[in-house]
């Protein structure tokens, strides 16, 4: 059995679990945010359940909208707090809150050979750690909450193997990017994605949640990478749970094998407005930005501020564009404050803000006017996902995306150092 | 049922994003949602769509995101059916789950355009273009996911799995 089919069976009373197979699984963490707990809420209430299975395996984080950017926001936050409150459940206030995605696996929550669900498309974000994790709607997620359990139907792996050694400036985000071009939006639909390779083995976790974060845009219900020591060491500096790990068998039948050789991948930039619309640095032409986003649930961890710090340092960001940089949690803010990082970013001229999902999606700190250029550390480029459907997107890493802020336009990491 | 009405037809990878953007997701009043259903790849959408209509499209339908809404504000504008070449899996679900017909069928998906006549009978899969004289057939659901369509959706299925356990 491949990673995630030995997860799914032990979720599920099985000894063997085949592609294709419908189960009802168990579910050890169950994740919603502001924007999707309302909904979640009218399925309880329609269920008719008033207790959920387990409310300390349930977390709510105030992400998307939150601080609370304007009214019908907040009545959505308040009813999100209050359901949160009634039910006991884990709640991370804002203050306390960061992005979901960045905010479980520190907080210890989200540990390897889980299953993990929850109401956001990124919720594969786990993977990194070795978890089964995957998005779903509000009403699945209700009944989750309400029973502990959920139907899935077991996905074909499709393997990803990187080879070689990861060329300077080159990370999580070009490795995923690059898989996505070549694959396409639907490259893997249905399928988990595994990721292996010496070069992943050489990956630090912040890159590996970075490439699992978007196996969704690739349509996969999952990415997942097997636990090593770099996993055991992230989980045991983030909590002292115990945890199961498993290992894909030998013979494991995969759907397909692709392999890269990373020592030829450059930079990665993907160009509106597919995920999959992908070029190297070096053929993307003169691209001008107005905006530059740097945070996320794909970016927004200590060693993406690093990064890109490191290329700030000194530097100012172009007097025609707007730089915005969001720590994904109050523990990477506090951190890279006292690193020096955030004094560097203000140095250079980007705004910094507290935590929060608000310009990926459109909703604030960083919403995009018609005919405006965004470059983002973020995962998504469709029309309009920014704000206004006659701006663009353009996705990348955070060293493409400090170098693009410095220069005012795409550009490589090497053409400001 | 024999559902009558006409395509309304879209491309390759129409996501969530477009079907209902994010901005709107702090709106909770589903009639108001929906009037923003579409709006970003085609504005007067809203104002076209009759009910019993059906919206078709190619590869990858209802990719990105995981919202509900998706689906929700489609089934709420009064489309009868989804009919793609293939669709993302989070949205597939959702709609399954909350009631919204999809039907998976890449011939139909090809051969319908704009504003084609179409009948679909739902049990059987069948998709007729009235426009163009051809039938085809949807891949039929999994039975897994008949037996939730049949319950009318995930709730009334959970509800019955719910009543069983009890003693």
């Amino acid at each position: 059995m491949t990673l995630a089919e030995k997860i799914l069976a032990a979720h599920s009373g099985r000894r063997k679990v085949n592609p294709g197979e419908f189960l009802n699984v168990e579910v050890d963490l169950i994740l919603a945010n502001d924007v999707m707990t309302p909904l979640a809420v009218k399925g309880l209430q329609r269920l008719g359940v008033g207790k959920l299975f387990e409310p300390k395996k349930v977390v709510i984080v105030p992400d998307h909208f939150c601080p609370n950017k304007d009214i019908r926001s907040a009545e959505a936050a308040k009813l999100t707090r209050q359901f949160a409150k009634e039910q006991g459940l884990v709640y991370f206030e804002v203050g306390r809150m960061g992005i979901e995605h960045v905010l479980l696996p520190e907080q210890g929550l989200a540990l390897p050979g889980q299953v993990i669900v929850g109401a956001d498309s990124h919720t594969c974000t786990y993977g990194a750690l070795g978890a089964f994790a995957t998005g779903m709607g509000s009403t699945d997620i209700a009944v989750a909450m309400a029973t502990g359990e959920i139907w899935m139907k077991v996905p074909p792996t499709i393997k990803f193997v990187y080879h070689g050694k990861l060329p300077e400036w080159v990370g999580g985000k070009d490795l995923i990017l690059y898989a996505i071009g070549g694959i396409g939006v639907d490259g893997a639909l249905y399928s988990v994605m595994e990721f292996a390779g010496e070069a992943i083995a050489e990956l630090t976790m912040d890159g590996r949640f970075t490439m699992a974060n978007m196996a969704v845009e690739a349509g996969a219900k999952a990415g997942i990478f097997s636990v090593d020591d770099k996993t055991k060491e992230y989980v045991a500096t983030h909590g002292n749970e115990s945890y199961s790990t498993y290992q894909p068998d030998g013979n494991a039948e995969y759907a397909n094998v692709i392999e890269y050789d990373v020592s030829e991948i450059e930079p990665q930039v993907a160009f509106p407005y597919l995920p999959s619309n992908v070029k190297s640095v070096s053929q993307a032409g003169e691209v001008k930005l107005d905006q530059v986003v740097i945070g996320g649930c794909t970016n927004g961890r200590l060693d993406d501020l690093r990064v890109a710090a490191r290329l700030l340092q000194g530097k100012q960001i172009h007097s025609e564009t707007r730089c915005i940089i969001i720590p994904g949690s109050q523990q990477v803010y506090l951190e890279a404050l006292r690193e020096g990082l955030i004094e560097t970013f203000i140095e250079a001229g980007a705004a910094v803000s507290t935590p929060t999902c608000g310009p990926c999606c459109g909703g604030h700190m960083g919403v995009l006017a018609a005919g405006e250029r965004c470059l983002s550390t973020t995962n998504r480029n469709f029309v309009g996902r920014m704000g206004s459907p006659q701006s663009e997107v353009y996705l990348a890493s955070p060293a493409v995306a400090a170098a693009s802020a410095i220069l005012g336009r795409i550009a490589s990491p090497e053409e400001v150092i | 049922m024999r559902l009558k009405g006409n395509a309304h037809k879209y491309g390759s990878d129409v996501n969530t994003d477009v079907i209902i953007p994010a901005r709107y997701l702090n709106v909770s009043d589903l009639d108001e949602l929906t009037k923003h259903c579409m709006e970003d790849i085609d504005g007067e959408f809203v104002s076209r769509v009759r009910p019993g209509d059906f919206i078709v499209a190619t590869t990858n339908f209802g990719c990105g995101s995981s919202r509900e809404q998706a689906p929700l504000v489609i089934k709420h504008c009064g489309i009868a059916c989804v009919i793609a070449s293939s669709f993302a899996r989070i949205f597939f679900r959702n709609a399954i789950n909350i009631g919204l017909p999809v039907l998976q069928s890449t011939e139909a998906a090809e051969a319908t355009e704009a504003g084609d006549e179409l009948e679909v009978e739902l049990t059987t899969g069948e998709i007729v273009n009235v426009t163009k004289s051809r039938k085809f057939y949807a891949k039929p659901y999994p039975e897994f996911m008949l037996e939730i369509t049949k319950k009318g959706g995930l709730i009334e299925y959970t509800k019955e799995r719910l009543r069983a356990k009890k003693p």
